[in-house]
């Protein structure tokens, strides 16, 4: 596929082009964490612990600190002064566990950390850590959300017994009267499993303190770098205007690195302390541990529909899987999969209740989708369970049930308003592209010759970037600064913070076509906090939606100046700005780009009201989320010998809005769609009766790979949102949220002429193979 | 406890003491200062740090710098020549064949090692050849374009 | 990620090398699944001596009717070697199932062979292949049948000081077909289970059957019950379908979080059968 090449007069948005990022990253040149390097600089080794729960009684740091080439110890009475790991996310009644930076008197997980050891290098702090001697009393852990919640279960946090952390209640409508007027009531448990975002770079830190101007350099793998300053610099009592954070070249995150996390405050400690600069680096064995993972519910659903398919109501009662500890958004991210729970549906009535549950587990928190993958899974299987009910076509309820276009903006009975969609677009457009009647057929067919042949749907839905401020534990909005330099050049600011993203590239698209410059003259600059005025960063398909309207404002401002320049050198009162030019209504004259910026600089004359200067920033608040949506079909084989299942056919279309640039939304959905086949199929965070994650290295846990991907032909249908003036909805999460729900329908469909009706996932050959060898037996 | 070795990488010749447990990654990162090679697990299965020894692709997390006394080694680094970008390289740019680039070292020198042996390898073989790196951001479909893109223009 | 100090030989003789592994030391081949290990800090050995500097330890050549594939001969090496691909194609074949690229590139027939890994692949073929394994020490050399070498899990019959210096595999003439078939373990790409087939036959006949299984159990076997009762058949499908139930009969399958000993033992008969469908298949 061609990538375009730009000539100034040509508009930038909507083209296949290949990426600005790039050059650096295929040349191995970028600057990750770890790439970083300075004089004097030490390495923390972090020593963990191995048991789930257990008393520490003793700590012997005695042979670690005679080590040559050690320089420090710090155990958790070290830094008990320090502060602890924040929560951002408030609900009411919601029972925070203090979270150390070090363990003190217990553990309550494995990989919680017990001591640090800061050395020359990076092997003999290693060495260093080996030689600690700690002597644990262990304890019965509990690593099962449902089984933490049982009566007599060990409690995770000894002051609270059951092992509640919330509970959460909403309504909408009148969900009684539904489920009394129902003609069928379905119910399913139905659970989404653990899983561990596992982005390729772990993460990693470091500190460097200058005391003698009370200044902090922390660089750090995150997505919210502002975020990290703000609460670091609030934890460690510094201040902020000289607390730096800059997220260098960040090698993925998928919501792992939205956290403000143990590490970032305790290697900045650290630096205050030695005063040096100091470097530590997750190994994958910690990332597996110490980075949060995502879902881990259990959903329990009702559904209430009348014969004719139409879905009257749904109740919902999540379980979820909290972990030991809070990060910033743990107890926030089932609330979303309340918001989404109705789907794509018109349903009116809607109950909801959410337990949060400790366990000895590491911490859940925001993992690609976020509270949405779960809720579209969840309603997604339900509807395929009440077409099945009701001998339906699973694309015919959904056709019948889907919010309507005239309907937009349409408030859902969870408190949302959708923005705006044409939800059998994207449905009809899968199923044409698969020959959706003629794969019935053919399955029929197959099925009379015993093969297992499965056709999936999911319709999707999704809120989107994020988001109104209201709505939001740290605000919603985003920034952009432009500054035109006085050369002509024009450098964008960002608050957003791509890693992988591409907004480098699409955001030089918006600059390009606002001031009508070639996208060579334009660099996007992000994560350094030291740069941008502030910002909230890159997750939840935010990045373009938000930061990106944002820039499109600061354009508007920034135009407006350029264009008073260009008129006091053209002596004219009616200019248009557009492919490098200022030019004079009237006469026709007009003044380049350069000169105009020269001009401004120079500031031998000015505009009446005008400052000198080429400069606009803008904080852009959203008035609402977007909602992207979409729909996956897949056609899966099922080998009746091992319970193999094939992708034949994975079509993916969705609809983001307007697309900037297809090359990279096209990836965006691919990669989206690999995490979700992966949760699917393969991938499944798996935790002992002790608490020891079994699946802890990439020995155990199951990473797609480039064999195991089907190819995945995507397409889109376009319905910009009326809530930005790009129309853009976003795009970054889509894949992974219609995935899960696709995959597993296709299967279930396979399965179904065994009387199969559900299926967790993963959908493990031995599984499914278990299933049919009893369905055959049967 | 430290040793010579003499290492020829991308073209020039280092010689440094090391201590026989440096692993050729930390070594090729620490000590040379090519950071293009990454570390992305411990135990040999993600690929990230794929380099080329003595002509062959490998991964130099698993390796000691000792073993590979007299070799002959290529990073990421080395790839593009006067300037020039490798036509893997390219077809990565061209394909969008990366998204956060952490694997993109990796993928490209392993690329490279299957189109050294097979100039014109189909999709099956492509995604064989990758099994050996992870990608956790493109779903490898770019990935199988830039290779495909990168045989077509080497002339298969 | 940072395995423990230790000192480091790198000999250019066989025999310096054994001298030193006398003395205690480790031997390091291609280090796949040493290397990993010491980075995790599950292996520690004080002194290691890498064994690729000795030339003599790296070929594959026929010598006496049979191929003889030194230590250090990598994976690639088999999997890429015409003399191995022509005359002992099973081999040749499992080489290809290891690992990937990269790791095939560095791993060795010695070292695999001698970590006994019970669900690496090696051992399966080298089983069917009644393939001879020499073992040298500083003071001795012997030579032992695979099935005598693979004792249990990361066990083998090496005694300490002694390495694995040669594999030797039959070359098997016209009328002899095999195949390796392997369950993919998909985190790690070990085999959940594995069944290499090695058949000859002499007219509708068959004259020899062996298959060699890993993964299945603490260590790779030959299923010699379903040898007996495929030699002196024809191997029609039905006969395949009887051979293949036998391959996994009384073991005592493993069982772990990627296939439970039911799913192994299912598992091994439905590709036993394929295995055993396609070597006969192959037979010129």
């Amino acid at each position: 596929m061609a990538t375009t090449t730009i000539t100034k007069t040509e508009k930038l948005v909507g083209k296949r082009i290949r990426r600005r990022e790039d050059p650096r990253l295929i040349t191995g040149t970028a600057t990750y964490v770890d790439d970083i390097k300075m004089p004097g600089m030490l390495y923390a080794a972090i020593l963990r612990s191995p048991h789930a729960a257990a008393k520490i009684r003793s700590i012997d740091i005695s042979k670690a600190k005679a080590l040559k080439g050690v320089h420090a110890v710090f155990v958790g009475e070290d830094t008990k002064n320090a502060g602890a790991v924040p929560c951002g996310a408030s609900l009411p009644g919601l029972r925070v566990p203090h979270h150390n930076l070090l363990a003190i008197d217990r553990v309550y997980l494995v990989g919680h950390p017990v001591a640090v050891v800061v050395a020359t290098d990076r092997y003999v702090a290693r060495d260093g850590a080996e030689l600690i001697e700690v002597d644990y009393e262990p304890e019965a852990a509990v690593a099962d959300p449902e089984k933490a919640l049982a009566p007599g279960a060990h409690a995770v946090h000894p002051q609270w017994a059951d092992n509640v952390a919330f509970t959460f209640h909403q309504e909408g409508g009148d969900v009684a009267k539904a489920f009394a007027e129902a003609d069928v009531i379905v119910k399913q448990r139905i659970v989404s499993q653990r899983l561990i975002p596992n982005s390729m770079e772990t993460r990693g830190v470091v500190a460097d303190w200058h005391a003698a101007d009370r200044s902090m350099n922390l660089f750090t793998s995150t997505q919210a770098p502002h975020l990290v300053r703000s609460l670091v610099a609030q934890i460690l009592g510094l201040e902020e205007n000289r607390f730096r954070v800059v997220a260098p070249e960040v090698g993925g995150g998928f919501g792992a690195k939205i956290q403000t996390y143990a590490e970032e405050i305790l290697l900045a400690w650290i630096s205050m302390k030695l005063q040096k600069p100091v470097k530590w680096i997750e190994s994958r064995r910690e990332n597996f541990l110490c980075t949060i993972h995502g879902r881990g519910h259990v959903d329990f659903y009702e559904i209430a529909a009348k014969r004719d398919g139409t879905i009257t109501g749904i109740k919902l009662k999540i379980i979820q899987d909290l972990g030991a500890y809070f990060t910033v958004l743990t107890p926030a991210i089932p609330t979303l999969s309340v918001l989404m729970m109705p789907g794509l549906y018109r349903t009116p009535n809607i109950q909801a209740d959410i337990v949060g549950a400790f366990t000895n587990c590491t911490p859940t928190d925001a993992y690609r989708g976020a509270g949405r993958p779960e809720a579209t899974h969840g309603i997604e299987r339900m509807v395929d369970m009440v077409a099945a009910e009701l001998k339906m076509d699973p694309a015919e309820i959904r056709l019948k049930n889907f919010v309507r276009n005239e309907e937009f903006p349409f408030p859902t009975a969870t408190g949302l308003v959708y923005d705006s969609g044409d939800y059998s677009a994207p449905l009809k457009k899968a199923m044409e592209m698969a020959g959706y009647d003629q794969l019935r057929k053919e399955q029929v067919e197959a099925r009379k010759q015993g093969k297992l042949m499965g056709i999936g749907l999911c319709a999707y839905g999704e809120i989107c970037a994020f988001g109104p401020s209201p709505a939001t534990p740290a605000g919603g909005w985003e920034s952009a600064t432009v500054k035109i330099e006085p050369s002509g050049q024009v450098t964008v600011l960002t608050g957003i913070s791509p890693h992988g993203q591409g907004e480098e590239t699409t955001f030089a698209q918006i600059t390009g076509d606002e001031l009508g410059v070639g996208i060579d003259d334009v660099l996007v600059l992000h994560g350094d906090t030291s740069l941008v005025p502030y910002g909230i960063g890159t997750f939840g398909s935010r990045s373009t939606a938000v930061g990106g309207t944002a820039l499109y404002y600061a354009l508007q401002d920034l135009k407006a100046k350029v264009k008073k320049f260009g008129a006091m050198l053209l002596e004219s009162e009616d200019v248009t700005l557009a492919n490098g030019q200022c030019t004079d209504n009237k006469t026709g004259k007009s003044v380049g780009f350069k000169e105009i910026a020269a001009a401004a600089y120079r500031a031998m004359k000015l505009p009446p009201n005008t400052e000198p200067g080429l400069l606009a920033t803008h904080f852009w608040e959203p008035p609402n989320f977007t909602f992207p949506f979409g729909a996956h079909l897949v056609v899966t084989d099922v080998d009746r010998d091992t319970g193999n299942v094939s992708i034949r056919r994975y079509i993916a279309i969705d609809d983001c809005g307007n697309i900037l640039n297809p090359l990279i939304v096209d990836g965006q959905v691919h990669g989206g769609v690999a995490q979700g086949i992966g949760q699917a199929l393969w991938e499944q965070a798996v935790y002992d009766d002790n608490g020891q994650l079994v699946t802890g290295e990439f020995m155990d846990y199951t990473m797609p790979r480039a064999h195991m991907m089907p190819w995945i032909e995507s397409g889109h249908t376009v319905t910009p949102t009326p809530v930005n003036p790009l129309g853009v909805k976003g795009v970054g999460e889509a894949g992974t949220i219609g995935a899960s729900p696709a995959v597993v329908n296709s299967v279930v469909d396979a399965l179904s002429p065994l009387g199969v009706k559900h299926l967790d996932m993963p959908l493990t050959p031995e599984k499914l193979w278990k299933l049919i060898s009893a369905g055959s037996n049967a | 406890m430290t040793e010579t070795i003499n290492v020829s990488i991308n073209g020039t010749t280092y010689s440094h003491e090391v201590e026989p447990r440096l692993l050729l990654i930390h070594y090729l990162r620490e000590v040379v200062g090519l950071t293009g090679p990454h570390i992305g697990c411990e135990t040999s299965l993600c690929g990230a740090c794929t380099v080329e020894l003595n002509g062959k692709a490998i991964k130099s997390c698993s390796i000691f710098a000792i073993q590979c006394d007299g070799a002959k080694i290529l990073t990421i680094e080395g790839m593009a020549a006067d300037g020039k970008l490798h036509k893997i390289q390219e077809a990565f740019w061209n394909e969008h064949g990366l998204q956060c680039g952490f694997c993109t070292p990796g993928m490209i020198m392993t690329t490279k090692q299957i189109l050294d042996r097979n100039r014109n390898p189909t999709d099956q073989e492509i995604r064989h050849g990758l099994d050996g790196n992870l990608c956790r951001c493109t779903g490898y479909q770019h990935i199988v374009n830039a290779v495909r893109a990168a045989a077509r223009a080497a002339g298969a | 990620m940072i395995p423990q100090q230790f000192e480091y030989s790198a000999p250019k003789t066989l025999d310096e090398a054994l001298g030193l592994l006398a003395e205690g030391a480790k031997p390091l081949a291609g280090g796949m699944s040493l290397i990993p290990m010491m980075k995790l800090r599950l292996a520690s050995p004080e002194h290691l001596v890498d064994l690729g500097r000795i030339k003599d330890l790296n070929y594959i050549r026929e010598e006496g009717g049979a191929i003889h594939i030194g230590a250090t001969a990598t994976h690639q090496d088999v999997l890429s070697s015409p003399l191995l691909r022509g005359k002992c194609p099973l081999l040749a074949e499992t080489a290809a199932h290891i690992g990937d690229v990269q790791v095939r590139n560095m791993g060795t027939i010695g070292g695999s062979v001698a970590h006994a890994d019970p669900s690496a692949d090696y051992p399966a073929a080298l089983q069917a292949l009644e393939a001879k394994i020499v073992l040298k020490g500083a003071k001795s050399e012997r030579t032992v049948s695979a099935e005598d070498f693979f004792v249990d899990t990361f066990t083998t019959a090496l005694e300490p000081g002694e390495i694995v210096r040669e594999v030797i595999v039959p070359i098997d003439g016209d009328g002899t077909g095999t195949n390796y078939q392997k369950v993919l373990q998909p985190a790690s790409g070990f085999a959940i289970v594995g069944v290499a087939v090695r058949v000859r036959k002499q007219g509708e006949k068959v004259t020899l059957a062996r298959i060699g299984v890993t993964g299945l159990s603490n260590r790779a076997f030959r299923a010699k019950e379903a040898e007996k009762a495929l030699e002196g058949r024809s191997g029609s499908p039905a006969e395949i379908q009887a051979v293949a139930a036998l391959v996994g009969q009384g073991i005592d399958a493993n069982s772990d979080l990627h296939a439970s000993a039911e799913y192994r033992l299912h598992l091994t008969a439905v590709y036993a059968a394929k295995a055993l469908a396609t070597a006969l298949g192959r037979i010129a």
